[in-house]
């Protein structure tokens, strides 16, 4: 996927002047958190659950070498191959020579965002090896030539007249336009997709080091004939994704989907522990595990290690204000909201993603609903403090910041200057009481009016008050 | 964001604590009554008030921006200001939440550090300390007016402000409270970000407006003058009626200044009398 963060003003503007944009978020604001709200209301026992499942994402990520070995060793006792891929690069090279090794020319995909990080679909294309996603949402996008705007409801940004054009025009087949037979379209021709491919390739919500399996969570039953059809079964995932034990994934799993959907659980929760043994139905005859690094383990030890703990769920874009307004596809890169403003700059530099971190007011919802505890605003916070070192971003802004410290360390020039420009700005407000235009801050102004001040200054008054004869107070400082 | 490890509201056993009042800065330069307010509200508690003067601002505008070497320095200023009192309070979540995150700007094994954790278990916004620490109760008044409350969000989730306004809301038998649609979202202020994004913080203000004004009350309340000012520059450019107020302008009686961004007062009650308190 091409970078667009650096044009985050632009896109989010232009989403902001999106109706239809605008209805779909409305409607994406109005089902999940309610949603997320009645399950949560239902298990008593969350915050509970939260501690345990940042302490055991915590033993995870910091012996994440011993899980990982582990996990490759019961992955390889069980016939299946773990490849390790530092970079994107390496990750879909991998893919590439597995599904040329049998000759892969079709190949279904379930739901993954680690393959849009790695922009797989687009080096299996330029290897002659065509790509198909079977996730709805992912269906529809790829027909449009459209990226995912959320990382669960990929392709909420769209309305109903929206698939109902594209279906027509890629199907060739008479306009529908009830959901219902839109989607049996879709299910018709993605039947002859899963039974042609050579190699089906999933992504993992988590994977297990005591079992060496990984597992996918889904809604559509998409994933699991992509992973069970073809000969070949290609799991691509990122490292941070492994949970010691069965037990604890069953922790995650009732986590995942009450703070994502609001579900109990989702519709098709599927362990995949190796290729097809003596005596199975099905299954694949291979069975692969790509584990992505991809920056993350530059991330274990440092100040933002905590982002490792995240799972995927979407609740932190759910629930956030400015996600709320413009949609996912303003941040410009794979992975938008919080969680986004804190990964991208990671991976895609943050001389690239500058406004992701910014374009945030800290009012912490995602951080309250963040099922593993992540501290977001923090995390984001960490990435000014880079930018601000390293002299990137406004310099406008830094020069401010800069100059409005050197006034508030020094008390008595800043009381003097507060008791100088105050009346200054009351007497320019006038009669009206507020201010219409500002020679600096026009962001305030473009948009709404500055109420004036009263004038005096709290402490002009205050040290005005306590300079009275001293037989009208008894107290130092005390009117 | 998180909430404040620091946070461990005790009941105050002394006779007449001595508080330094934390003004803000917003409050110092564009709204002083609130700060007044504020004093008066503290004072009727039975707490003996003191305004230490070389106290200035936070710090937060530089430590949101990045500026950790800046942020410091601030936090040691206020830190030495703010030295020597039984509680520190001041009418603002989000400054008062600053002061909770000053320990981790310093090195656990500092100085600096032990200071700031002291403060930060003294410091208080100024509903939570007449409700928490102070178990204060208005005396009967007759200011009457429909208003609705905004939760703003560092008050909110750094120090579980949310109870303490509405109960003392509840203490004024004329006023009722009624609440608006996602009183707990942000209003779209975020600091410098409502001027770096600010057509995305005008949609979020805009939002807010709504909300407020679907609420059909005559006064929007909040606890912090950053939201406020944003919601009342929003509504005044739009035209609403809707008057915007710190919280203790109303607990405190504090009504004589029109509300904010406004050019002329509107009386909330029938007839003027002098309010009593009970400790």
């Amino acid at each position: 996927m091409d970078i667009n963060s650096p044009d985050f003003i632009a896109r989010s503007k232009s989403a902001l002047n999106d109706a239809n944009l605008q209805t779909a978020l409305q409607n994406l604001k109005a089902g999940f958190p309610s949603k997320r709200r009645k399950a949560m209301e239902r298990m008593p026992e969350f915050d509970a659950m939260r501690d345990q499942a940042v302490v055991i994402k915590d033993k995870v990520i910091e012996n994440l070498d011993f899980y990982l070995e582990t996990f490759e060793n019961k992955v390889h006792a069980s016939g299946g191959h773990v490849h390790w891929a530092q970079t994107s690069d390496e990750a879909c090279q991998t893919i590439v020579d597995i599904c040329r090794s049998v000759n892969a020319k079709t190949v279904t995909k379930g739901k993954s965002m680690v393959t849009e990080e790695i922009n797989l679909n687009e080096f299996l294309e330029k290897h002659n090896i065509t790509p198909i996603e079977t996730d709805l949402g992912e269906y529809i996008l790829q027909l449009r030539g459209d990226h995912p705007s959320h990382i669960i409801a990929p392709a909420i940004h769209l309305n109903l007249p929206q698939v109902s054009d594209i279906f027509a025009e890629k199907h060739n087949l008479p306009r529908k336009e009830d959901p219902a037979e839109l989607m049996q379209e879709a299910r018709d021709i993605m039947r002859d997709h899963f039974i042609a491919a050579d190699v089906g390739i999933t992504g993992a919500n988590f994977f297990v080091a005591e079992t060496g399996s990984t597992m996918i969570v889904t809604n559509e039953g998409n994933g699991d004939l992509t992973q069970t059809l073809p000969k070949v079964h290609i799991v691509v995932t990122s490292i941070e994704k492994c949970v010691p034990t069965l037990e604890d994934l069953s922790l995650f799993m009732r986590l995942l989907s009450r703070s994502a959907t609001g579900q109990e659980s989702a519709v098709y929760n599927t362990l995949s522990s190796g290729p097809r043994q003596t005596g199975d139905q099905d299954g694949p005859e291979q069975f692969h595990v790509v584990l992505v690094d991809n920056g993350r383990s530059d991330m274990v030890g440092d100040e933002q290690q905590d982002m490792l703990r995240c799972i995927r769920c979407s609740a932190c874009m759910n629930h956030c204000p400015v996600y709320s307004q413009i949609g996912g596809h303003a941040y410009g890169w794979v992975y938008p909201g919080p969680m986004g403003s804190v990964l991208t700059p990671k991976m895609i530099g943050i001389d690239q993603a500058g406004h992701l971190p910014n374009a945030s007011t800290f009012c912490g919802k995602c951080e309250a609903v963040c099922p593993v505890r992540i501290p977001l605003p923090k995390l984001m916070r960490t990435w000014r403090e880079r930018q601000f070192e390293q002299n990137l971003g406004s310099a406008a802004n830094r020069w401010g910041i800069r100059f409005w410290s050197a006034m508030v360390k020094r008390p008595k020039l800043y009381h003097a200057m507060t008791r100088f420009t105050m009346p200054l700005m009351k007497l320019w407000a006038g009669k009206k009481n507020r201010l219409h235009s500002l020679p600096i801050g026009r962001g305030w102004t473009l948009w709404r009016d500055l109420p004036a001040p009263e004038g005096k200054t709290f402490m002009q008054q205050w040290q005005a008050q306590t300079k009275q004869p001293k037989q009208h107070t008894d107290k130092e400082m005390q009117p | 964001m998180s909430r404040s490890p620091y946070l461990q509201p005790s009941k105050n056993t002394l006779t007449q604590p001595k508080v330094a009042l934390f003004v803000t800065c917003l409050a110092d330069a564009m709204r002083p009554s609130v700060a007044f307010a504020t004093v008066k509200l503290l004072q009727a508690a039975g707490c003996v008030v003191q305004v230490p003067a070389s106290q200035t601002c936070c710090g937060q505008p530089a430590f949101n921006s990045g500026d950790r070497n800046n942020t410091r320095l601030i936090a040691q200023q206020t830190m030495a200001a703010l030295e020597g009192y039984d509680y520190v309070v001041g009418p603002s979540g989000s400054c008062i939440g600053m002061l909770h995150q000053y320990p981790e700007l310093f090195d656990e094994t500092s100085k600096d550090f032990q200071t700031a954790q002291k403060l930060a278990r003294q410091a208080y916004e100024i509903t939570s300390f007449l409700v928490d620490v102070m178990d204060f109760k208005l005396a009967p008044n007759d200011t009457k007016a429909q208003v609705t409350y905004h939760d703003s969000c560092a008050g909110l989730r750094e120090l579980d402000i949310h109870r303490q306004p509405r109960q003392l809301l509840a203490q004024m038998p004329n006023i009722e409270l009624k609440e608006m649609q996602e009183a707990d979202t942000c209003c779209g202020f975020g600091g410098t970000f409502c001027i770096k994004y600010p057509d995305i913080s005008n949609r979020m203000v805009e939002h807010k407006a709504d909300n407020a004004n679907a609420s059909q009350v005559q006064l929007l309340v909040g606890g912090d003058l950053g939201c406020l000012m944003n919601m009342a520059g929003k509504l005044k450019r739009q035209g609403s009626n809707l008057q915007t107020r710190h919280i203790v302008e109303l607990l405190a009686d504090a009504l004589d200044l029109p509300a904010l961004g406004e050019a002329h007062n509107t009386e909330l009650r029938s007839a003027s009398i002098n309010l009593a308190y009970e400790g």
